[in-house]
């Protein structure tokens, strides 16, 4: 998943009208003043794989000011608890002066959203915000040239004020966005380049503001796919195979006429028993004999790493500079190591789920999905059927950091509603959810680095297995360096996927552990060499500032240690201290404190910014300390959080988050980048607490004391 | 075998004809219609279902709905009273200690049990107290100075 690329894009190319079909689809709203924006081709998804058919990019972004003086804000993209809901409404009631609860987010569905490609990589707040500022912006101009009419002066006369356009000196001459739109029907194309607000006139971006969709969370109302009911509705159970990507050979039912009301689907490889009740479904669903043939046995949690460095042969170079040969003479101390990570599963606490029927000639599904239109495109190939007669709707999420763009369970539901004729609810198991989430892929890196007597970084050799180039593009200034990356299509014995900044959080583990390895060789403080060694201008002033937060001189208490950590994600500078303290004896490891600074550009809301950083490392501990997928071959022996271990309440250490101030440059990436850096910052820390310095994540008590053990 | 259950559920009672070996999460969310309690992993482990049964947090999915006849039941749903929230539940907005929300319902009914038995707890008894409810967005420390506040608050209102 590239995402890099696309940093440019920033009101780069307004150019496209609206093509006529889609001017039909905007007559259909309500009346009031429409205002949409286009970015032709280059639209904020551009990259992406999803994004092949052109017909579908006519508009971006969409935004309605309605007759009640309420605004509603279409966008394609989902909320999964990273907070757009709010930061989108914020930048929207920033240019259109009206106030953040006076907004209607309409997220995500099919048919009254511009289409979006998905909601991953950290992208909204970068590519979306400036969209839909434009949108407000010109929507404010609109309002405006109506109230001079309307009021009967010249548009340089007025200004706007909480959803109202007054006359500049009589501010008791005024009439309100309400007033304006009633039994209007404007409909605004953007064509230019707007005049969007300078930061020093913001008055909502920038100011913390907390979750404008908590009420409906904290009340049992916001609805998750599985929340949804259709009458006549059957829930679905599917027979799965103990090992991942057998094929059927023969289905044994005949103890299914035992569950009255019970009904077999059968399509290819899916087998499913779907009732009325969804515990009759999961019962009779285990009466049901599949015999399965399995697939060959690739490898084990184990022997994963040594199956990835005998395979894979195919690599390219992602970055290299200088000589390496050069970079070995001139280094007085070579280090060499090799980093492994196993695989994670994404974990959300809500399972893929997905409600469907198929009314009329349409197929109306309810999902949850992080890619509602890239849904929609494969269920309508799956059933041969028109775009437009899928429609996928609004609905929270439970949670995705990237495990809900696959939407197998969305596939699996409607194929069973189809077969059985029946409205269908299908809410994967847990079991299930530890089988078919596309896993972050389990990584082997090898680095070689080399210092001279002075402390300055000469070598830099880095070849990534599976991790993917995502945020290694060396910030470390060292003139002999080559980063290569070995890739295998097919490699996994079983799915893998996106993983909250994908692949970045292993190369920024094995890179930081190894720059503090390359240190403590070189005899010097973790900090002062990465201080000496980083030519990055925006990565040295991150890192200054979590030094000063963290207070790096502080005395440690006995047992404990600190750790850094440095990391680059969509756009994002990353610098991260942690505090650990490591009981000797038992290697358990219990984090203190976290602090975190960034450099993320302009910060919509500081505080949706903190929750997700705070949030990122809470999760991140998991992957540093605990989660580990274990398997034998397709077999996958974790099944449940009682054998795969997430960050809990008791290991959640007190998290510090700062940012620096850069209210007038771009937006980055908030969502991803602060995870990436957990790894590399408690390996560093264990290190510092107790001298394991364990190269394997998860970094756990095991693999600590025998690291201890074996020097 | 389906048979008729009676229980208060949210203040109100509730009588119905179910499986009595189905558990209390399947017909709250199916007969019930209370989507506010959430599956989460169907073994216990996770939390997102908790209600409370007679003023203790249970995790629905552990528990077969023929073993609640005659107890009250309190969902997220029978929290608030009169559209008026709870002080649990302002103080989760507050200190907005949710992101995707999932987990929210059964933390919020885990934390009013702790603070039913506890009303002045310490942070290491709500710790110690919520442990095994599990939040992937990671809301922890949120949710701990969520119920701090809201026990406050609840004193508060005793006294009054």
């Amino acid at each position: 998943m590239k995402t890099d690329n696309n940093t440019e894009l920033y009101f780069g190319d307004v150019y496209k009208p609206v093509p006529q079909s889609r001017r039909d689809f905007l007559k259909k709203l309500g009346g009031g003043v429409i205002v949409v924006f286009c970015l032709g081709k280059l639209s904020v998804i551009q990259g992406f794989g999803q994004n092949t058919s052109e017909d579908l990019l006519n508009f971006n972004a969409y935004l309605r000011v309605k007759e009640d003086g309420r605004v509603d804000c279409y966008t394609g993209k989902i909320e999964m608890g990273q907070g757009i809901t709010t930061s989108l409404a914020q930048v929207l009631a920033e240019e259109l002066e009206i106030s953040i609860y006076s907004i209607d987010m309409i997220m995500g569905d099919t048919e009254l959203c511009p289409y979006d490609a998905g909601t991953w990589g950290s992208l909204t707040t970068r590519f979306t915000d400036p969209v839909l500022r434009a949108a407000a912006a010109e929507a404010r101009e609109v309002l405006i040239d109506l109230a001079a009419e309307n009021l009967g002066v010249s548009e340089e006369m007025l200004d706007v004020s909480n959803g109202t356009v007054f006359v500049k000196n009589n501010e008791k001459l005024k009439v309100t966005y309400a007033t304006l739109t009633k039994g209007k029907k404007i409909v605004k194309t953007l064509k230019k380049k707007p005049e969007i607000k300078k930061s020093k006139d913001f008055k909502i971006i920038g100011k913390p503001v907390i979750s404008l969709d908590s009420e409906s969370k904290v009340t049992g109302k916001a609805k998750y796919a599985g929340d949804i009911k259709l009458p006549g509705m059957v829930y679905a159970t599917i027979i799965r195979p103990a090992v991942f990507n057998s094929k059927k050979i023969k289905v044994d039912s005949s103890e299914l006429s035992s569950f009255k009301g019970a009904e077999l689907v059968e399509d290819e490889n899916l087998v499913a028993v779907v009732h009325l009740d969804p515990e009759i479904a999961n019962k009779a669903a285990k009466k049901v004999r599949v015999t399965w043939e399995t697939p060959e046995h690739i490898a084990d949690n184990e022997t994963i790493f040594q199956y990835f460095d005998d395979n894979i042969k195919e690599k390219n170079i992602f970055e290299e500079s200088g000589n390496l040969t050069t970079g070995r003479e001139n280094s007085d101390i070579i280090v060499e190591a090799k980093y492994y990570d196993g695989y994670k599963a994404h974990a959300s606490i809500e399972t893929h789920s997905a409600t469907c029927h198929f009314k009329d000639d349409k197929l109306i599904m309810w999902a949850s999905s992080q890619t509602p239109f890239g849904t929609r495109e494969q269920l309508a190939k799956t059933f041969d059927m028109p775009l437009e007669k899928v429609h996928l709707k609004q609905i929270f999420l439970g949670g995705g950091f990237g495990g809900k763009i696959y939407n197998r369970q969305a596939i699996e539901a409607a194929k069973i509603a189809k077969l059985c004729g029946k409205p269908v609810q299908l809410v994967w198991s847990r079991k299930e959810e530890f089988m078919y989430d596309r896993f972050r892929t389990a990584a082997l890196m090898k680095a070689t680095s080399g210092v001279d007597a002075n402390g300055n970084l000469k070598l830099w050799e880095f070849d990534i297995y599976c991790a993917g180039t995502r945020g290694t593009k060396l910030f470390y200034g060292i003139a002999n360096n080559r980063t290569r990356m070995f890739n295998e299509d097919d490699i996994h014995p079983f799915g893998t996927g996106a993983w909250r900044a994908p692949g970045n959080n292993s190369t920024t583990f094995a890179r930081e552990s190894h720059i503090d390895a390359t240190a403590h060789a070189a005899g010097i403080d973790a900090l002062k060499f990465r201080l000496d060694n980083l030519e990055n201008e925006k990565m040295l002033n991150t890192l200054k500032l979590a030094a000063r937060t963290f207070d790096w001189k502080r005395k440690k208490q006995e047992g404990h240690g600190y750790g850094i950590a440095l990391g680059e994600d969509a756009g994002t500078s990353v610098a991260m201290i942690a505090e650990v303290y490591v009981d000797k004896t038992t290697g358990e490891v219990q984090p203190i404190r976290v602090v975190c600074a960034q450099d993320m550009g302009q910060v919509v809301n500081p505080h949706g910014a903190t929750l997700q950083t705070e949030g990122g490392i809470t999760m991140g501990l998991g992957y540093a300390l605990y989660e580990d997928i274990e398997f034998n071959g397709g077999r996958i022996k974790s099944k449940s959080f009682n054998n795969y271990e997430i960050t809990k309440f008791s290991k959640t250490p007190k998290i510090e988050c700062v940012f620096i101030d850069k209210m007038d440059s771009k937006t980055q990436g908030g969502g991803e980048p602060a995870i990436i850096c957990v790894g590399g910052a408690i390996a560093n820390a264990v290190f510092d607490a107790c001298g394991a310095r364990v190269n394997r994540m998860p970094i756990t008590p095991k693999r600590i004391l025998e690291t201890l053990q074996n020097g | 075998m389906k048979q008729s259950i009676s229980f208060k559920l949210n203040h109100q009672s509730v009588s119905l004809n179910v499986n009595g070996d189905e558990s209390l999460l399947t017909v709250l969310r199916t007969y019930l219609d209370k989507t506010g309690t959430k599956y989460g992993c169907g073994l216990g482990d996770c939390g997102a279902c908790t209600v409370l049964i007679d003023n203790e947090p249970i995790r629905s999915c552990m528990i077969l709905v023929e073993d609640v006849a005659g107890k009250e039941i309190l969902t997220i749903e029978g929290l608030s009273s009169n559209g008026t929230l709870h002080p649990i539940q302002k103080s989760f907005i507050e200190h907005d200690a949710l992101q995707c929300g999932f987990c929210t319902p059964g933390m919020i009914l885990n934390a009013y049990g702790l603070l039913i038995r506890n009303p002045n707890p310490t942070r290491e008894y709500i710790l110690k107290g919520m442990e095994e409810n599990l939040c992937r967005c990671g809301s922890y420390n949120r949710i701990i100075d969520a119920i701090q506040t809201a026990s406050k608050e609840m004193n508060k209102k005793i006294k009054l």
